[in-house]
Protein backbone atom coordinates (compact mmCIF):
# COMPACT_ATOMS: atom_id res chain seq x y z
CA UNK A 1 0.00 0.00 0.00
CA UNK A 2 2.67 2.48 0.85
CA UNK A 3 5.13 1.42 -1.77
CA UNK A 4 1.75 2.35 -4.23
CA UNK A 5 1.28 5.70 -2.41
CA UNK A 6 5.17 6.34 -3.02
CA UNK A 7 5.03 4.64 -6.89
CA UNK A 8 2.21 7.50 -6.98
CA UNK A 9 4.01 10.39 -5.95
CA UNK A 10 6.73 10.00 -8.22
CA UNK A 11 4.26 9.87 -11.01
CA UNK A 12 2.81 12.96 -9.94
CA UNK A 13 6.21 14.50 -9.98
CA UNK A 14 7.09 13.26 -13.69
CA UNK A 15 3.86 14.75 -15.15
CA UNK A 16 4.39 18.20 -13.15
CA UNK A 17 8.27 18.02 -14.53
CA UNK A 18 7.29 17.22 -17.94
CA UNK A 19 4.91 19.79 -18.50
CA UNK A 20 7.16 22.58 -17.14
CA UNK A 21 10.12 21.22 -19.43
CA UNK A 22 7.79 21.56 -22.58
CA UNK A 23 6.32 24.61 -21.32
CA UNK A 24 9.43 26.07 -21.12
CA UNK A 25 11.03 24.77 -24.03
CA UNK A 26 8.43 26.38 -25.98
CA UNK A 27 8.86 30.07 -24.26
CA UNK A 28 5.91 30.30 -21.73
CA UNK A 29 6.63 33.02 -19.10
CA UNK A 30 8.71 31.77 -15.93
CA UNK A 31 5.60 32.55 -13.50
CA UNK A 32 3.25 30.71 -15.49
CA UNK A 33 5.19 27.35 -15.58
CA UNK A 34 5.59 27.48 -11.92
CA UNK A 35 1.26 28.12 -11.60
CA UNK A 36 0.94 25.34 -13.52
CA UNK A 37 3.32 22.74 -12.16
CA UNK A 38 1.43 23.25 -9.01
CA UNK A 39 -1.93 23.84 -9.83
CA UNK A 40 -1.37 20.18 -11.46
CA UNK A 41 0.04 18.46 -8.22
CA UNK A 42 -2.60 20.30 -6.36
CA UNK A 43 -5.14 18.49 -8.86
CA UNK A 44 -3.78 14.90 -8.08
CA UNK A 45 -4.41 16.08 -4.39
CA UNK A 46 -0.17 16.76 -2.92
CA UNK A 47 -0.43 18.15 -0.30
CA UNK A 48 2.69 20.76 -0.75
CA UNK A 49 4.47 21.36 -3.69
CA UNK A 50 7.05 24.17 -4.60
CA UNK A 51 9.10 24.18 -7.95
CA UNK A 52 11.53 27.12 -8.92
CA UNK A 53 12.08 28.03 -12.25
CA UNK A 54 14.92 29.52 -14.20
CA UNK A 55 15.14 29.81 -17.77
CA UNK A 56 17.75 26.87 -17.78
CA UNK A 57 16.58 24.43 -14.96
CA UNK A 58 13.27 23.69 -13.53
CA UNK A 59 13.23 22.66 -9.72
CA UNK A 60 10.72 20.46 -7.75
CA UNK A 61 9.82 19.59 -4.84
CA UNK A 62 6.22 17.13 -3.36
CA UNK A 63 5.42 17.00 -0.34
CA UNK A 64 3.29 14.20 0.89
CA UNK A 65 3.00 11.97 3.94
CA UNK A 66 6.10 10.30 2.79
CA UNK A 67 9.79 11.32 2.55
CA UNK A 68 9.84 14.65 0.45
CA UNK A 69 11.38 14.19 -3.31
CA UNK A 70 12.80 16.47 -4.83
CA UNK A 71 14.46 16.97 -8.67
CA UNK A 72 15.97 19.08 -10.58
CA UNK A 73 15.99 18.92 -14.73
CA UNK A 74 18.11 21.09 -17.32
CA UNK A 75 16.74 23.37 -20.17
CA UNK A 76 18.93 23.48 -23.18
CA UNK A 77 17.11 24.20 -26.13
CA UNK A 78 14.98 27.11 -25.69
CA UNK A 79 12.41 28.72 -28.93
CA UNK A 80 9.01 29.90 -29.43
CA UNK A 81 6.26 27.16 -29.87
CA UNK A 82 3.25 28.90 -28.32
CA UNK A 83 1.33 26.16 -30.02
CA UNK A 84 2.39 23.78 -27.30
CA UNK A 85 2.30 26.14 -24.56
CA UNK A 86 -1.59 26.16 -25.41
CA UNK A 87 -1.33 22.77 -25.69
CA UNK A 88 -0.20 21.81 -22.15
CA UNK A 89 -2.13 24.48 -20.93
CA UNK A 90 -5.64 23.08 -22.00
CA UNK A 91 -4.19 19.71 -20.48
CA UNK A 92 -3.80 21.25 -16.82
CA UNK A 93 -7.54 22.69 -17.31
CA UNK A 94 -8.67 19.17 -18.00
CA UNK A 95 -5.95 17.58 -15.18
CA UNK A 96 -7.93 20.02 -12.80
CA UNK A 97 -11.44 19.03 -13.77
CA UNK A 98 -10.35 15.73 -13.60
CA UNK A 99 -10.07 14.53 -16.85
CA UNK A 100 -7.39 12.46 -16.89
CA UNK A 101 -5.37 9.75 -14.38
CA UNK A 102 -1.88 10.35 -13.58
CA UNK A 103 -0.65 7.86 -16.24
CA UNK A 104 -2.92 9.04 -19.05
CA UNK A 105 -1.39 12.72 -18.18
CA UNK A 106 1.91 11.89 -18.62
CA UNK A 107 1.31 9.90 -21.93
CA UNK A 108 -0.60 12.60 -23.66
CA UNK A 109 2.35 14.89 -22.45
CA UNK A 110 4.94 12.81 -23.84
CA UNK A 111 2.78 12.79 -27.12
CA UNK A 112 2.85 16.70 -26.75
CA UNK A 113 6.33 16.84 -26.32
CA UNK A 114 7.12 14.68 -29.46
CA UNK A 115 4.53 15.92 -31.64
CA UNK A 116 6.09 18.08 -34.30
CA UNK A 117 2.71 20.93 -34.62
CA UNK A 118 5.04 23.56 -36.33
CA UNK A 119 3.76 25.47 -39.77
CA UNK A 120 5.49 23.98 -42.73
CA UNK A 121 8.89 25.82 -43.30
CA UNK A 122 7.99 27.68 -46.61
CA UNK A 123 4.81 29.27 -44.70
CA UNK A 124 6.91 30.85 -41.65
CA UNK A 125 9.59 31.91 -44.17
CA UNK A 126 6.97 33.41 -46.39
CA UNK A 127 5.20 34.87 -43.02
CA UNK A 128 8.65 36.57 -42.11
CA UNK A 129 9.27 38.24 -45.58
CA UNK A 130 5.69 39.38 -45.25
CA UNK A 131 6.17 40.94 -41.95
CA UNK A 132 9.54 42.34 -42.80
CA UNK A 133 7.74 44.04 -45.52
CA UNK A 134 5.07 45.52 -43.79
CA UNK A 135 7.12 46.78 -40.73
CA UNK A 136 8.74 49.11 -43.57
CA UNK A 137 5.51 50.92 -44.30
CA UNK A 138 4.35 50.94 -40.65
CA UNK A 139 7.50 52.45 -39.86
CA UNK A 140 6.64 55.48 -42.53
CA UNK A 141 8.70 53.76 -45.20
CA UNK A 142 7.95 53.96 -49.07
CA UNK A 143 6.06 51.58 -51.11
CA UNK A 144 9.55 50.89 -53.51
CA UNK A 145 11.01 49.70 -50.72
CA UNK A 146 8.44 46.96 -49.95
CA UNK A 147 9.92 44.55 -52.41
CA UNK A 148 13.21 44.84 -51.33
CA UNK A 149 12.46 44.28 -47.88
CA UNK A 150 10.11 41.21 -48.72
CA UNK A 151 13.67 39.57 -50.44
CA UNK A 152 15.78 40.40 -47.47
CA UNK A 153 13.37 39.41 -44.88
CA UNK A 154 12.73 36.03 -46.58
CA UNK A 155 16.42 35.54 -47.76
CA UNK A 156 17.85 36.67 -43.67
CA UNK A 157 15.32 34.09 -42.16
CA UNK A 158 15.68 31.37 -43.97
CA UNK A 159 19.89 31.49 -44.13
CA UNK A 160 18.70 32.02 -40.02
CA UNK A 161 16.45 29.14 -39.70
CA UNK A 162 19.07 27.11 -42.35
CA UNK A 163 22.50 27.70 -40.08
CA UNK A 164 20.77 27.36 -36.61
CA UNK A 165 20.40 23.63 -37.62
CA UNK A 166 24.19 23.24 -38.04
CA UNK A 167 25.59 25.37 -35.76
CA UNK A 168 24.38 25.48 -32.22
CA UNK A 169 25.28 28.74 -31.05
CA UNK A 170 22.43 30.92 -31.40
CA UNK A 171 24.67 34.07 -31.52
CA UNK A 172 26.42 32.95 -34.94
CA UNK A 173 23.35 32.17 -36.72
CA UNK A 174 22.06 35.65 -35.96
CA UNK A 175 25.04 37.68 -36.67
CA UNK A 176 25.52 35.81 -40.36
CA UNK A 177 21.81 36.20 -40.85
CA UNK A 178 22.17 40.13 -40.01
CA UNK A 179 25.17 40.11 -42.37
CA UNK A 180 22.78 38.50 -44.70
CA UNK A 181 20.33 41.09 -44.86
CA UNK A 182 22.04 44.35 -44.53
CA UNK A 183 24.27 42.93 -47.26
CA UNK A 184 21.30 42.42 -49.70
CA UNK A 185 19.65 46.10 -48.33
CA UNK A 186 22.47 47.59 -49.34
CA UNK A 187 23.23 45.91 -52.65
CA UNK A 188 19.32 46.40 -53.40
CA UNK A 189 19.63 50.32 -53.19
CA UNK A 190 23.50 49.96 -54.87
CA UNK A 191 21.32 48.41 -58.15
CA UNK A 192 18.70 51.19 -57.99
CA UNK A 193 16.19 48.54 -56.52
CA UNK A 194 15.31 49.83 -52.95
CA UNK A 195 15.57 53.32 -51.93
CA UNK A 196 16.66 53.95 -48.37
CA UNK A 197 18.70 51.31 -46.81
CA UNK A 198 17.82 52.06 -43.58
CA UNK A 199 14.29 51.27 -43.54
CA UNK A 200 14.97 48.37 -45.45
CA UNK A 201 17.22 46.86 -42.70
CA UNK A 202 14.98 48.12 -39.91
CA UNK A 203 12.09 45.74 -41.39
CA UNK A 204 13.94 43.13 -42.48
CA UNK A 205 15.31 42.86 -39.22
CA UNK A 206 12.16 42.48 -37.40
CA UNK A 207 11.78 38.60 -37.27
CA UNK A 208 14.97 38.09 -35.55
CA UNK A 209 14.96 40.78 -32.60
CA UNK A 210 14.22 39.65 -29.22
CA UNK A 211 11.31 42.25 -28.56
CA UNK A 212 9.36 39.36 -26.74
CA UNK A 213 12.89 38.45 -24.59
CA UNK A 214 13.16 42.19 -23.64
CA UNK A 215 10.11 42.45 -22.67
CA UNK A 216 9.46 39.32 -20.66
CA UNK A 217 12.50 39.11 -18.95
CA UNK A 218 10.89 43.16 -17.52
CA UNK A 219 8.22 41.64 -16.81
CA UNK A 220 9.94 38.58 -14.78
CA UNK A 221 11.84 41.18 -12.85
CA UNK A 222 8.99 43.17 -12.10
CA UNK A 223 6.85 40.42 -10.70
CA UNK A 224 10.06 39.15 -8.62
CA UNK A 225 11.40 36.41 -10.31
CA UNK A 226 14.81 38.42 -10.52
CA UNK A 227 17.09 35.23 -11.32
CA UNK A 228 14.77 34.54 -14.60
CA UNK A 229 14.45 38.24 -15.53
CA UNK A 230 18.49 38.99 -15.37
CA UNK A 231 19.23 35.49 -17.50
CA UNK A 232 16.36 36.41 -20.36
CA UNK A 233 17.79 39.54 -20.38
CA UNK A 234 21.38 38.47 -20.85
CA UNK A 235 19.77 36.24 -23.41
CA UNK A 236 18.01 39.49 -25.39
CA UNK A 237 21.25 41.56 -24.72
CA UNK A 238 23.00 38.93 -26.70
CA UNK A 239 20.82 38.49 -29.50
CA UNK A 240 20.30 42.22 -29.81
CA UNK A 241 24.29 42.36 -30.12
CA UNK A 242 24.68 39.59 -32.45
CA UNK A 243 22.10 41.44 -34.78
CA UNK A 244 23.84 45.05 -34.47
CA UNK A 245 26.88 43.88 -35.02
CA UNK A 246 26.03 41.86 -38.32
CA UNK A 247 24.73 45.03 -39.67
CA UNK A 248 27.51 47.29 -38.29
CA UNK A 249 29.98 45.21 -40.64
CA UNK A 250 27.82 45.46 -43.72
CA UNK A 251 27.96 49.31 -42.84
CA UNK A 252 31.10 49.67 -42.27
CA UNK A 253 32.38 48.11 -44.88
CA UNK A 254 30.40 50.08 -47.16
CA UNK A 255 30.29 53.80 -45.91
CA UNK B 1 -4.06 55.11 -42.77
CA UNK B 2 -5.53 52.24 -44.34
CA UNK B 3 -2.06 51.14 -44.91
CA UNK B 4 -0.88 51.92 -41.63
CA UNK B 5 -4.04 48.81 -40.35
CA UNK B 6 -3.48 46.17 -43.66
CA UNK B 7 -0.10 46.47 -42.68
CA UNK B 8 0.18 45.93 -38.88
CA UNK B 9 -2.42 43.54 -38.89
CA UNK B 10 -0.01 41.49 -41.57
CA UNK B 11 3.02 41.94 -39.76
CA UNK B 12 1.24 40.79 -36.44
CA UNK B 13 0.05 37.99 -38.26
CA UNK B 14 2.74 36.77 -39.52
CA UNK B 15 4.55 37.07 -36.24
CA UNK B 16 2.06 34.92 -35.17
CA UNK B 17 2.83 32.16 -37.62
CA UNK B 18 6.72 32.37 -36.99
CA UNK B 19 6.03 32.18 -33.23
CA UNK B 20 3.99 28.99 -33.86
CA UNK B 21 0.52 30.02 -32.36
CA UNK B 22 -2.54 27.92 -33.05
CA UNK B 23 -3.72 28.27 -36.19
CA UNK B 24 -7.27 29.71 -35.06
CA UNK B 25 -5.63 32.46 -33.00
CA UNK B 26 -3.53 34.05 -35.72
CA UNK B 27 -6.21 36.39 -36.96
CA UNK B 28 -6.71 37.34 -33.24
CA UNK B 29 -3.22 37.84 -33.14
CA UNK B 30 -3.37 39.90 -36.02
CA UNK B 31 -6.16 42.16 -34.96
CA UNK B 32 -4.46 42.63 -30.98
CA UNK B 33 -1.24 43.64 -32.97
CA UNK B 34 -3.43 46.04 -35.26
CA UNK B 35 -5.33 47.69 -32.19
CA UNK B 36 -2.31 48.20 -30.43
CA UNK B 37 -0.04 49.96 -33.51
CA UNK B 38 -3.45 51.92 -34.16
CA UNK B 39 -3.56 53.09 -31.07
CA UNK B 40 0.31 53.98 -30.84
CA UNK B 41 -0.12 55.77 -33.78
CA UNK B 42 -2.57 57.74 -33.33
CA UNK B 43 -0.45 59.18 -29.91
CA UNK B 44 2.47 59.16 -31.73
CA UNK B 45 0.78 62.00 -34.32
CA UNK B 46 -0.45 63.78 -31.87
CA UNK B 47 3.34 64.51 -30.72
CA UNK B 48 2.85 62.52 -28.19
CA UNK B 49 6.23 60.69 -26.99
CA UNK B 50 6.84 57.64 -28.01
CA UNK B 51 7.43 56.28 -24.49
CA UNK B 52 4.20 56.95 -23.09
CA UNK B 53 2.73 56.58 -26.50
CA UNK B 54 4.45 52.92 -26.06
CA UNK B 55 2.53 52.45 -22.61
CA UNK B 56 -0.95 52.71 -23.42
CA UNK B 57 -0.78 50.99 -26.52
CA UNK B 58 1.07 48.24 -25.01
CA UNK B 59 -1.96 48.74 -22.01
CA UNK B 60 -4.59 48.08 -23.94
CA UNK B 61 -2.90 45.13 -26.06
CA UNK B 62 -2.91 43.47 -22.94
CA UNK B 63 -6.24 44.06 -21.76
CA UNK B 64 -7.30 43.05 -25.22
CA UNK B 65 -5.15 39.84 -24.60
CA UNK B 66 -6.72 38.92 -21.27
CA UNK B 67 -10.34 39.52 -22.33
CA UNK B 68 -8.99 37.51 -25.37
CA UNK B 69 -7.72 34.72 -23.14
CA UNK B 70 -10.65 34.49 -21.13
CA UNK B 71 -12.90 34.04 -23.94
CA UNK B 72 -10.97 31.50 -25.96
CA UNK B 73 -8.99 29.39 -22.93
CA UNK B 74 -5.74 30.15 -24.39
CA UNK B 75 -2.48 31.65 -22.91
CA UNK B 76 -2.39 35.06 -22.77
CA UNK B 77 0.85 35.12 -24.14
CA UNK B 78 -0.04 33.72 -27.36
CA UNK B 79 -2.03 37.13 -28.17
CA UNK B 80 0.02 39.77 -26.18
CA UNK B 81 3.31 38.16 -28.52
CA UNK B 82 1.32 39.59 -32.15
CA UNK B 83 0.19 43.10 -30.02
CA UNK B 84 3.76 43.96 -28.86
CA UNK B 85 5.76 43.20 -31.67
CA UNK B 86 5.10 45.80 -33.33
CA UNK B 87 5.45 48.36 -30.48
CA UNK B 88 9.34 47.32 -29.75
CA UNK B 89 11.95 49.80 -30.49
CA UNK B 90 13.82 47.98 -32.92
CA UNK B 91 13.92 51.12 -35.53
CA UNK B 92 15.43 52.60 -32.10
CA UNK B 93 17.95 50.13 -31.42
CA UNK B 94 18.75 50.10 -35.14
CA UNK B 95 19.47 53.71 -35.08
CA UNK B 96 21.13 54.15 -32.01
CA UNK B 97 23.57 51.04 -33.37
CA UNK B 98 24.50 53.00 -36.38
CA UNK B 99 25.62 55.87 -34.13
CA UNK B 100 27.76 53.34 -32.57
CA UNK B 101 28.94 52.66 -35.85
CA UNK B 102 29.93 56.05 -36.97
CA UNK B 103 31.39 56.82 -33.33
CA UNK B 104 29.04 59.33 -32.64
CA UNK B 105 28.73 57.85 -28.92
CA UNK B 106 27.28 60.94 -27.99
CA UNK B 107 23.62 60.44 -30.09
CA UNK B 108 24.34 56.65 -29.82
CA UNK B 109 23.91 56.72 -26.15
CA UNK B 110 20.56 59.15 -26.00
CA UNK B 111 18.84 56.68 -28.40
CA UNK B 112 19.83 53.48 -26.56
CA UNK B 113 19.05 55.35 -23.31
CA UNK B 114 15.86 55.70 -25.39
CA UNK B 115 14.65 52.20 -26.40
CA UNK B 116 15.16 51.32 -22.46
CA UNK B 117 12.88 53.91 -21.63
CA UNK B 118 10.54 52.46 -24.34
CA UNK B 119 11.26 48.71 -23.71
CA UNK B 120 10.52 49.60 -19.87
CA UNK B 121 7.12 51.58 -20.72
CA UNK B 122 6.06 48.05 -22.71
CA UNK B 123 6.25 46.03 -19.40
CA UNK B 124 5.15 48.60 -17.34
CA UNK B 125 2.03 48.87 -19.43
CA UNK B 126 1.56 45.09 -19.86
CA UNK B 127 1.83 45.13 -15.87
CA UNK B 128 -0.60 47.85 -15.50
CA UNK B 129 -3.27 45.82 -17.32
CA UNK B 130 -2.53 42.66 -15.47
CA UNK B 131 -3.20 44.46 -11.87
CA UNK B 132 -6.24 45.82 -13.69
CA UNK B 133 -7.00 42.42 -14.74
CA UNK B 134 -6.48 41.03 -11.24
CA UNK B 135 -9.12 44.32 -9.38
CA UNK B 136 -11.56 43.36 -11.58
CA UNK B 137 -11.86 39.68 -10.93
CA UNK B 138 -11.38 40.12 -7.13
CA UNK B 139 -14.31 42.71 -7.30
CA UNK B 140 -16.51 40.34 -9.47
CA UNK B 141 -15.71 37.43 -6.69
CA UNK B 142 -17.11 39.68 -4.00
CA UNK B 143 -19.93 40.53 -5.98
CA UNK B 144 -20.97 37.06 -6.58
CA UNK B 145 -19.76 36.27 -3.13
CA UNK B 146 -22.63 38.74 -1.82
Amino acid sequence: MTKNAVMREIEIREVCLLAGKIMLESGAETYRVEDTMVRIAASYGAESAESYVTPTAIIFTLEGEHPTKTKMIRIITRGTDLNKVALVNNLSREIHNGKWTVSEAYQLLKEIEKKNVTYPIWIQIFAAAIASACFVIMFGGRWGDFLPALIAGGIGYSWFIYIDRFVHIRFFSEFSASLFIASCAVSSVYFGFGEEVDKIIIGSVMPLVPGLLITNAIRDLMAGHLIAGLAKGAEAVLTAFAIGSGVAVILILFS
Amino acid sequence: MFFQLMTSFAAAAGFGIIFNVPKNSILKCGFTGMVGWLIYIAFVEQRMDAVPASFIAAFFVALISHVFAKWYKTPVIIFTVGGIIPLVPGGLAYDAMRHFVINDYYTAIQLAAKVLLVAGAIAIGIVFSEVFNEIYKRMKMREDRM
